[in-house]
């Protein structure tokens, strides 16, 4: 009997996960989504291809990374190499979840198969609604956000794929913008450590400064150095405030 | 042989796309039980991730494909810093801040004759 509720309240928190496709991240990203639709379509990319790229890669910032190798005719390996490496950042951001996610019997291949759903949206509603969840049942409502969210945004850009290349040039620029101001806005307002701040002003100013200098790497030197230059800079001032009395 | 042929095409998605983000969430998994909130190696390792997406939303605003690739410069630019001065006075809240640079950007675009 006790295995009997248990099971019901798994699958009601399943579905108030799901219900989080209602939430103002997932249509942001849903219209994100018709913006990385209409970046496909103009680069021409068959839409069987561009689905499949949502479902098996997810993470958005890494799928106008693949797409942009694959527009300038770049081999696998300067594609993994880029996309790799502009996806570090998804370890930490797993790192930071899991403990928040994990009860006391989940198994670590639950973990990892989950651990795919993790991308920018679904992290930043995780982390901001999971704590309210009774700790037993945050699995399950995660596992319903996560995968309804990919379901959802697979669908829509099978749909919209066809619909994108007829929109007026106003709603296919606006749609193309929304995916830069989305993660500019989401960055800043996700962050929980000062020197993501430092590294995003850096970044900005690094991008285009490494693309004049460097245009095959520019994005990868841009990251480590850029970086690593916010890092030691954050650093610094932190120590200096430290030693401060 | 091109990406589009086939096998070839979901071949290179899967090694450069999945293999590529989902190793770094296994990781991220297997990382999440020792690595410590506060070690500098994950201050570097987050100013570096950071960075990365940083240089890809300024190079999709100053370099854009497709229909913005006709606008003006002055007018992305514009439309971010609207957009960054509504997010701010609006407490940081995102929406505002993005359906501001989205307003302005599509004033100017109507403006424009777009």
């Amino acid at each position: 009997m006790d295995d009997l509720e248990d099971e019901r309240s798994t699958l009601a928190w399943f579905l108030t996960g799901a219900r989080g496709i209602f939430s103002l991240p997932a249509v942001i990203l849903m219209l994100s989504f018709i913006g990385f639709c209409s970046l496909t379509a103009q680069a021409g990319i068959p839409p069987e291809q561009v689905v499949f790229m949502t479902g098996i890669v997810w993470a958005l910032p890494a799928k106008v990374i693949l797409v942009s190798s694959i527009m300038s005719g770049a081999s696998l390996a300067t594609a993994f190499l880029a996309v790799t490496l502009s996806s570090v950042r998804l370890m930490p951001m797993v790192a930071a979840l899991v403990p928040e996610l994990r009860g006391s019997r989940t198994p670590i291949w639950l973990l990892l198969f989950l651990s795919h759903f993790v991308a920018i949206t679904a992290w930043v509603f995780a982390m901001e609604r999971v704590p309210k969840v009774p700790r037993e049942h945050r699995v399950a409502f995660f596992a319903g956000f996560g995968m309804t969210l990919v379901a959802a945004n697979m669908v829509l850009v099978g749909v919209v794929y066809h619909l994108v290349a007829e929109f007026p040039p106003l709603v296919a620029g606006c749609l193309f913008f929304l995916t830069p101001v989305y993660f500019l806005a989401s960055i800043w307002h996700s962050a929980r450590h000062p020197v993501i701040y430092v590294a995003l002003a850096v970044g900005l100013v690094a991008g285009p400064l490494f693309y004049w200098i460097a245009p095959e790497f520019d994005i990868l030197l841009a990251g480590v150095g850029g970086g690593t230059l916010a890092w030691g800079a954050e650093r610094l001032w932190r120590s200096r405030r430290e030693a401060r009395p | 042989m091109t990406w589009t042929d086939g096998w070839w095409a979901y071949a290179f998605i899967a090694i450069a796309g999945w293999l590529a983000t989902d190793l770094w969430r296994w990781l991220g998994v297997l990382a999440g039980k020792r690595l410590r909130d506060e070690s500098e190696a994950l201050n570097w390792v987050r100013a570096v991730a950071t960075a990365l997406v940083a240089a890809v939303i300024a190079k999709l605003i100053l370099y854009p494909t497709g229909v913005l690739a006709q606008s003006p410069l002055w007018l992305r630019l514009g439309a971010v810093v609207v957009g960054a001065v509504a997010f701010f006075l609006a407490r940081q809240r995102p929406a505002v801040g993005i359906a501001a640079a989205i307003f302005t950007l599509a004033s100017g675009l109507w403006w424009l004759g777009f």
